[in-house]
């Protein structure tokens, strides 16, 4: 396994999904959340995953990151098969592999700054690196408020510990799941700016699902999924391009 | 709003049967109290009416006052007033009634019927209609007896089999002719009757010629007034008192129930206790019910409900929950009480038996206790609940922890509990009996400052854990974290644990303490190698002394001599000792004089000194029951205590005097000391009686352990039910705390902590806030405890505080245990939590 996070802009894949699919249901009531959807995220590249409602990107992004189980296919991150795995070894990959974003921050209001963004580390009994921490600190800006509680941080602040939090523990990759969704814009701009240094600076692999075309634009690479399936991917996206594409695409599903 | 609320009991089911199942337990202990009394009450008084059945009019000896220097001589109710009682116009028999202690020994030589009443009597003639015989026939002389049919069950003595009795002293062995039945409520107690014909009877018990009651039965159409007033003019009245038998079962029948009263209080007190802590329970679970429906409630108040309509949506829903459990808890209530009475039967303490007894009363307390606490309890959180402002449903946030401030609190809390601890001390100040009601008071101030400070002691006490939960890593962290987080909450569940813990610390303490006391007392004042007394505190024959002083070995030997005198014009108990060999078996401290007692020398306590205004070499003149006196001087006062105390006078003196001198008590100092052997011998000597227990100085620690060990059982097994409550408490609240808390447990499986991680954080919460609760409520018990002996210890110079580490031990490991018991549940829940639903924004 590749643990080494900066290994330049060398093409490795950080995670992959093969033919995955996951059903709900059985019968005449099953729904299809993913069909044999395969999917590589490279190593150093930022990837927004979109699409519509229901169109199964959470879903993709909880199957790959060792949140969900699928139905078949496989998933691999780094050199670990996910579908072999029990839970507590799972557990353990994410703890070890992979760093987390969600919409709604959900940082332990008990704990400070600090000790949120350390938090896996002290989950898994390691002393976080120093040097990285404070680096990771310093990128997000947060020296001075490492003492306070979520409570007392404006929501921009929060997001901003949690992606302190991700970054802190130096994982394979990191999974957000609508990032900005409960951000302004301003403060939105600053966490997808974080994450697109934290790519482009630290060879930080990001795979981020979003609805927002300005936030897709921050990526390397947008993969477009409806129902279930890949659609399309682009790369190098601007808001416009992706916006476009959307709208398209909207019409193209009204049409069908 | 009806139909909202309705569907909201529906709705949260789980939620609401830990609020169902706290009220159930509060009301079902409190009716299980009810039924269990009401109904052993109301089967003695059952029982005690059959007993009065033959008899219409009793007549009985009628109580004299003592005057001037004569002391009051019972009148005799003699053969000639029986056949006068008969032959008054109405009467159609009357039967002379002779009673007695005649202890029985089974096959093994023990006492039969051990804690109640061996009691002993008469058969009337050839066939008494009070004891219906259902084997042999009525006895005859000395060497006849018959017994009751229980007491025959129970050893399987048959007629023809000889068995051992004991009336004071020496043994019988006389054949059981006939077995009899009864309705005397005593023997339906688990006590035991043996009876001889009327002329044995009264020999043995040492009335010849005499009856202790004359029962007459109506002839047919004459009612017991009638018959009472016919013998109220046949009889001398100054003589004789006449009660009919209905006066006779209301007499009895309130006797009972007095006596059942306390038993009754006692355990209303523990139902209260657990009500009053199921309360909370209930407030707590409706406050967190209240928290979580922020939304769903500011959404009612958005599309237009009134805040009075939230309220009582709120207040409708605890109705609901109260009726329910209310009547759930009555029927488990039911099967406690019955459970009880089997318990109680099973335990050897046999019950009379009765129907259950469930009153409108108790059915009405049932409901009325469950539905208006649980609305009461629900009350505030209603009104919390309709202060939500409409906006909270637009937000998308859980709804924050309420960080008011407890500044009001603190200083309410300060307030009562420096109240508290103040009345307590002052109390310890005053003497014995005043100082009760103070204490009490202080106590239960304390108590409720204590509990409105809890959220501000969880703080320090827990960081005090910190140390140790380190040990857990992140677990450990967080749960410390999470149990003070809310401190309110903490407090609530910590408390439910507290008052349970407090109360059995408390008594725990005191029971010790005191058995020490009264340990030291006994054996203290003793140099005697051995006591030897009557099992049930009866008077031993002096022929016991006499047998004892002639044993090989026994190198001295003192009765304590019991015989009522005329002092100054009032009635005072003389204690007849042997004065030459009493220093050698007693070790009185002496305030002043000699501790001397022979000729007219004669020493007194200390208490019994300073009532009379007596000093060593004080003279007194004594009347004596035979009406003859004497000049004594007090050669010495010594501290009495509750086991020797009054007037020491020589038997040599005092016997003369005596008509049936009798004693309380044999004090025995031998020449090999203790032994098993030298015990053996002296009970050999004296028949190896069944009735005559010999104890040293061990013995009778062990009795008294043995008393206080009963009595503490039975407040564990009372209080069991307070921790049951407090475990459902505690449960309840791990359950909502994990609910909202969910986002943040799937936050934690998100970023790496595996279900193990999980369980234990909310193992580790549950410990800490069940261990600050049982920290409390032990610190508060040893308080309570402490200062409940320093008032017994102003009547008890030999009372000393003993802190009962190793009981504290256990109480504390009892509290780690409901901690880790209650978690069980709620953390398999939060282990189980879909991560993905818990972190999915709304």
């Amino acid at each position: 396994m590749t643990t080494t996070p900066i290994a330049g802009r060398a093409t490795a894949v950080a995670a992959r999904a093969t033919d995955l699919s996951k059903v709900y249901g059985q019968g005449e009531t099953q729904v299809v959340a993913l069909d044999r959807v395969s999917v590589e995220f490279r190593q150093a590249e930022f990837t927004a995953i979109m699409g519509p409602s229901g169109s199964g990107k959470s879903t993709l992004m909880h199957c790959v990151a060792g949140l969900d189980t699928f139905s078949s296919g496989s998933v691999r991150i780094g050199d670990t098969e996910l579908g072999s795995l029990k839970d507590r070894q799972l557990t353990k990959l994410r703890r070890d592999k992979i760093g987390f974003i969600f919409q709604a921050f959900n940082l332990l209001p008990t704990l400070t700054a600090l000790e949120n963004i350390t938090l896996p580390m002290d989950i898994a009994g390691r002393k976080p690196d120093r040097q990285w921490l404070d680096s990771v600190i310093d990128m997000v800006g947060l020296r001075d408020r490492l003492g306070h509680r979520p409570s007392q941080l404006s929501g921009g602040q929060q997001q901003r510990v949690a992606v302190a939090r991700a970054l802190a523990s130096r994982p394979d990759i990191i999974f957000g799941d609508e990032p900005t969704g409960n951000l302004d814009s301003r403060s939105g701009a600053e966490v997808l700016g974080f994450l697109r240094n934290s790519v482009r600076e630290l060879g930080q692999t990001v795979v981020m699902v979003t609805h927002d075309p300005v936030a897709a634009a921050y990526a390397d690479r947008v993969v477009f999924l409806a129902d279930g399936r890949i659609v399309d991917e682009m790369y190098r996206p601007t808001a416009d391009a992706v916006l476009d594409f959307m709208k398209q695409f909207d019409a193209k599903g009204r049409t069908s | 709003m009806f139909r909202t609320a309705l569907r909201n009991v529906l709705a949260h089911k789980a939620r609401l049967m830990m609020t169902v199942l706290a009220v159930m337990l509060g009301v079902s202990f409190v009716v299980g109290t009810l039924v269990f009394t009401n109904t052993l009450s109301n089967a003695l008084q059952n029982s005690s009416a059959k007993g009065f059945d033959h008899v219409d009019v009793a007549v009985t000896a009628e109580a004299q006052e003592s005057k001037g220097n004569q002391l009051a001589r019972t009148p005799e109710l003699t053969d000639e007033l029986l056949e006068r009682s008969a032959e008054v116009p109405g009467a159609a028999s009357a039967i002379g009634v002779v009673q007695g202690f005649t202890a029985i020994a089974d096959k093994d030589g023990d006492l039969v019927g051990g804690g109640f009443q061996s009691q002993g009597g008469n058969y009337w003639g050839t066939k008494d209609e009070r004891y219906p015989l259902v084997d042999g026939h009525a006895p005859k002389g000395e060497n006849q007896v018959l017994i009751d049919s229980e007491t025959a069950k129970r050893t399987g003595y048959k007629v023809g089999d000889t068995v051992r009795l004991s009336i004071d002293g020496p043994v019988l062995k006389p054949t059981v002719v006939g077995i009899f039945t009864t309705d005397d409520g005593n023997v339906a107690a688990g006590g035991s009757l043996a009876l001889f014909d009327t002329a044995t009877a009264q020999k043995l018990f040492g009335k010849a010629g005499t009856y202790d009651e004359i029962d007459v039965r109506a002839a047919a159409g004459t009612s017991e007034d009638q018959l009472k007033a016919a013998l109220d003019k046949a009889l001398p009245k100054d003589k004789v008192e006449t009660i009919t038998g209905g006066e006779l079962a209301d007499d009895q029948a309130e006797m009972i129930s007095s006596s059942m009263s306390g038993l009754k209080q006692g355990m209303l007190v523990f139902a209260g206790i657990s009500l009053f802590v199921g309360t909370f329970i209930i407030a707590n679970t409706f406050t967190m019910l209240v928290a979580q429906r922020t939304k769903e409630l500011a959404l009612l108040r958005a599309v237009g409900a009134s805040r009075r309509q939230v309220t009582r949506s709120v207040l409708i829903e605890a109705f609901v929950v109260g009726a329910v459990a209310g009547t759930a808890g009555l029927l488990a209530g039911i099967g406690i009480g019955a459970g009880l009475r089997s318990l109680m039967g099973a335990l050897d303490a046999t019950v009379p038996d009765g129907p259950l007894v469930i009153s409108s009363g108790t059915v009405a307390t049932a409901l009325g206790v469950g539905v208006v606490i649980t609305m009461l309890a629900a009350w505030l959180p209603g009104r919390r609940a309709a202060k939500i402002p409409p906006v909270a449903a637009m937000s998308s946030l859980h709804a924050q922890a309420t960080t008011k401030s407890l500044v009001l609190r603190n200083t309410l809390g300060a307030l009562f509990s420096a109240a508290g601890v103040a009345v307590v001390l002052a109390a310890t100040g005053m003497d014995g009996s005043s100082g009760q009601a103070p204490m009490g008071i202080g106590a239960v101030l304390l108590i409720i400052g204590v509990f409105i400070l809890t959220p501000l002691l969880s703080r320090p006490l827990i960081a005090a854990a910190t140390p140790v939960m380190r040990i857990f890593g992140v677990s450990g962290k967080l749960a410390r974290q999470n149990s003070v987080r809310n401190p309110r909450r903490t407090a609530a569940t910590a408390s439910a644990l507290m008052i349970g813990l407090t109360l059995i610390t408390g008594m725990t303490v005191m029971a010790g303490s005191l058995q020490q006391g009264i340990d030291k007392m006994a054996s203290s004042a003793l140099r005697a190698d051995y006591v030897v007394s009557m099992a049930n505190g009866n008077y031993l024959s002096t022929d016991v002394d006499r047998t004892l002083r002639e044993l090989d070995g026994v190198t001295a030997t003192s009765p304590l001599r019991n015989a009522p005198s005329r002092i100054g014009g009032e009635t005072e108990y003389l204690t007849g000792v042997d004065g030459s060999s009493i220093t050698q078996l007693t070790e009185l401290p002496v305030d002043s004089g000699a501790f001397e007692v022979g000729g007219g020398k004669v020493v007194v306590d200390d208490e019994t000194a300073k009532s009379k205004g007596w000093r060593a070499g004080s003279t007194f003149t004594v009347h004596y029951e035979d009406g003859k006196s004497d000049k004594l001087t007090v050669a010495g006062v010594y501290e009495g205590n509750e086991m020797i105390r009054g007037i020491m006078i020589d038997n040599r003196i005092l016997t003369p005097h005596l008509e049936e001198p009798a004693d309380m008590q044999v004090m025995v100092k031998t020449a090999d000391g203790t032994s098993e052997a030298t015990k053996d011998r002296l009970e050999k000597a004296l028949g190896n009686n069944p009735a005559i227990a010999v104890q040293d100085k061990k013995d009778i620690s062990n009795e008294i352990a043995q008393m206080f060990t009963l009595i503490l059982n039975m407040v564990y097994g009372l209080l069991a039910m307070a921790v049951i409550v407090a475990v459902l408490g505690v449960i309840n609240t791990l359950a909502m705390s994990v609910f909202e808390r969910s986002q943040e447990i799937g936050m934690l499986r998100a970023v790496g902590l595996d279900r193990k991680g999980i369980k234990r954080m909310v193992r580790l919460e549950s410990l800490v806030i069940s261990l600050f609760g049982g920290v409390l409520g032990i610190g508060l018990g040893v308080f309570f405890g402490w200062a409940a002996g320093e008032l017994l210890a102003a009547k008890m110079p030999t009372y000393e505080l003993i802190l009962p580490w190793t009981r504290m031990g256990v109480f504390l490991l009892l509290a780690a245990v409901v901690g880790v018991l209650a978690a069980l549940w709620p953390a398999r829940r939060a282990a189980r939590l879909n991560m993905l639903a818990a972190i999915k924004s709304e």
